[in-house]
């Protein structure tokens, strides 16, 4: 067998159609799309979510409750699949009702809302403990002043809790970025599918899935720094510990 | 990745703890039984209303798969920890290169997806296998040809990454103190690891060895996608057969959620049997 270095075909990575390079990274794009708006959905319905089982009355609670213990109890994966096909079944069920008629749901869009779900059960339980950890002195403080419970959570709770929430916060951008692989189960043509597309092309499967991984830990690792980054921030005037 | 800082209540919110079960008392409210009565009418609705018959001719292989998933988990988690202990102590008194070795092997298996990393095993190394001849010859090629092998492979990693990174953390956790006492009391090194550093870190660890290990059950079905016949693959053949979209999904998330709810009171109950002083 020859060196490594020749023995692999790089040619197969280059950026031009007859590589794959230029491919890969699409599809890299295409994973950072789903896992911005996921995270970015689960965010709005993790506010939400957190506010209904700190807030909300009994009922509200409860139905908060069982959200979050089904999302944590059954796998991405299932969930994926369910939601996959239910979201684009009762969408066009009711978009049936209204009259519009069948609609063809983009991928995109269905892998962001099943991210978005996911997400949003575990975001709501980070923001939970975090909006707990906020000294209850200073919620009171602000109520006190006579603020609306809608300006206290803007101006007090929300900026408060945020140092507390960002290490869950941002250990869960890591798992939205690791998730979007699995939409590759469902056809979703992010960065997995397209290199499992790649390396059965070509037969290069070991080239194709570290080129991948490399991607991925390049993901990882910026998203890393720039995390530490906002962490400094946010945590600026607190006492360090250890 | 960015826990560095001590283990607190938002970083662990992933996983299903013991802490969320609820007690057979809160179930007595006026709304709860509201709730419950609603919830029992849906479960009747699905039951009645929605198509049950192939299940009585697939209950065999559901079983089978259950099993499938069950070995898959408790192999993978009994091997991973057993990694995940010199991991996690090469991390915090390694000589500098096994350090920088484990924390390597730590981060790149936590920032690739478990799905790329089970199928560059498979399908990367299960192409490259059949290439050396000294590999077809030995003993273990009837292994290597099946899938299930490199399912449990990437499993045992990635849990070994995972719960490697919470045993540094909890080697690191152990007083400095109760380290100090042991040496003035004679003891080798060994003995010191054996008799007091290594059970102290495993008591640290124990909350998160649930949540890892409810983590890992949440993970198996990926095998399904290197053929390994588990309960969701036993559920796809169902949909592929059947030409049924939701039934079986409910049912298979039904049966996770089962799972996920025996694991957790187990756990529960052997945390409880380990005596705690104090607390």
């Amino acid at each position: 067998m020859a060196d490594p270095v020749s023995f692999i075909n790089w040619s197969l990575l280059a950026l031009e159609p007859p590589g794959w390079g230029g491919v890969l990274l699409r599809g890299l794009l295409n994973s950072i799309e789903i896992a911005i708006g996921g995270y970015t959905f689960g965010l709005v319905l993790g506010i939400g979510g957190a506010c209904g089982k700190l807030y909300g009355g009994p009922i509200t609670r409860d139905l908060m409750e069982c959200y979050t213990t089904i999302v944590r109890a059954v796998p991405e994966l299932v969930l994926i699949l369910l939601l996959y096909y239910a979201g684009t079944d009762a969408l066009n069920y009711v978009l049936a009702l209204v009259g519009i008629g069948q609609v063809d749901i983009s991928g995109l869009v269905a892998g962001i809302f099943v991210i978005g779900v996911v997400q949003g059960a575990y975001t709501t339980e980070v923001l939970r403990g975090a909006i707990k950890a906020v000294p209850a002195g200073q919620i009171e403080a602000a109520r006190a002043y006579g603020m609306s419970p809608y300006k206290v959570m803007t101006r007090v709770t929300l900026p408060a809790m945020l140092p507390y929430a960002i290490p869950g916060l941002s250990n869960l951008w890591l798992i939205a970025t690791k998730d979007t692989a699995l939409l590759a189960v469902v056809g979703f043509s992010e960065l997995t599918l397209v290199t499992r597309q790649a390396a059965g092309t070509t037969k290069a499967y070991l080239l194709f899935y570290c080129a991948a991984g490399v991607l991925y830990l390049a993901l990882t690792l910026v998203s890393d720094f720039l995390i530490r980054i906002i962490e400094r921030r946010a945590r600026r005037g607190f006492v360090e510990q250890s | 990745m960015t826990d560095t800082t001590p283990p607190d209540v938002t970083t662990h919110a992933m996983a299903f703890t013991p802490e969320d079960l609820p007690t057979l008392r809160s179930f007595f409210k006026p709304h709860r039984i509201v709730l419950l009565l609603i919830a029992a009418a849906l479960i009747f609705c699905i039951v009645w209303f929605m198509r049950w018959d192939w299940l009585p001719q697939y209950l065999p292989r559901l079983g089978h798969g259950i099993l499938i998933t069950l070995a898959m988990l408790f192999s993978t988690a009994i091997l991973g920890f057993l990694l995940a202990v010199p991991l996690g102590l090469v991390q915090v008194t390694g000589p500098w290169p096994l350090k920088a070795l484990a924390k390597g092997f730590c981060t790149v298996i936590r920032g690739t997806p478990l799905l790329l990393q089970l199928w560059l095993l498979y399908y990367g190394l299960g192409s490259l296998f059949p290439q050396f001849p000294a590999i077809r010859q030995s003993f273990l090629w009837p292994y290597l040809r099946e899938s299930w092998p490199y399912g449990v492979a990437a499993l045992t990693i990635s849990f070994a990454a995972y719960e490697g990174e919470v045993m540094r953390g909890a080697f690191a956790g152990v007083p400095a103190g109760e380290i100090e006492a042991a040496r003035a009391y004679g003891m080798n090194r060994w003995t010191l690891f054996r008799r007091i550093w290594l059970p102290r870190a495993i008591h640290r660890a124990l909350p998160t060895l649930t949540g890892e290990t409810v983590l890992q059950l949440k993970s198996t079905p990926l095998v399904a996608t290197i053929t390994v016949i588990d309960v969701y693959s036993v559920i796809s053949k169902v949909r592929q057969d059947t030409f049924i979209t939701y039934e079986p999904l409910l049912l298979l998330a039904m049966i996770y959620m089962c799972l996920t709810g025996i694991l957790v009171i187990t756990f529960r109950y052997l945390e409880n049997r380990i005596p705690t002083r104090g607390a």
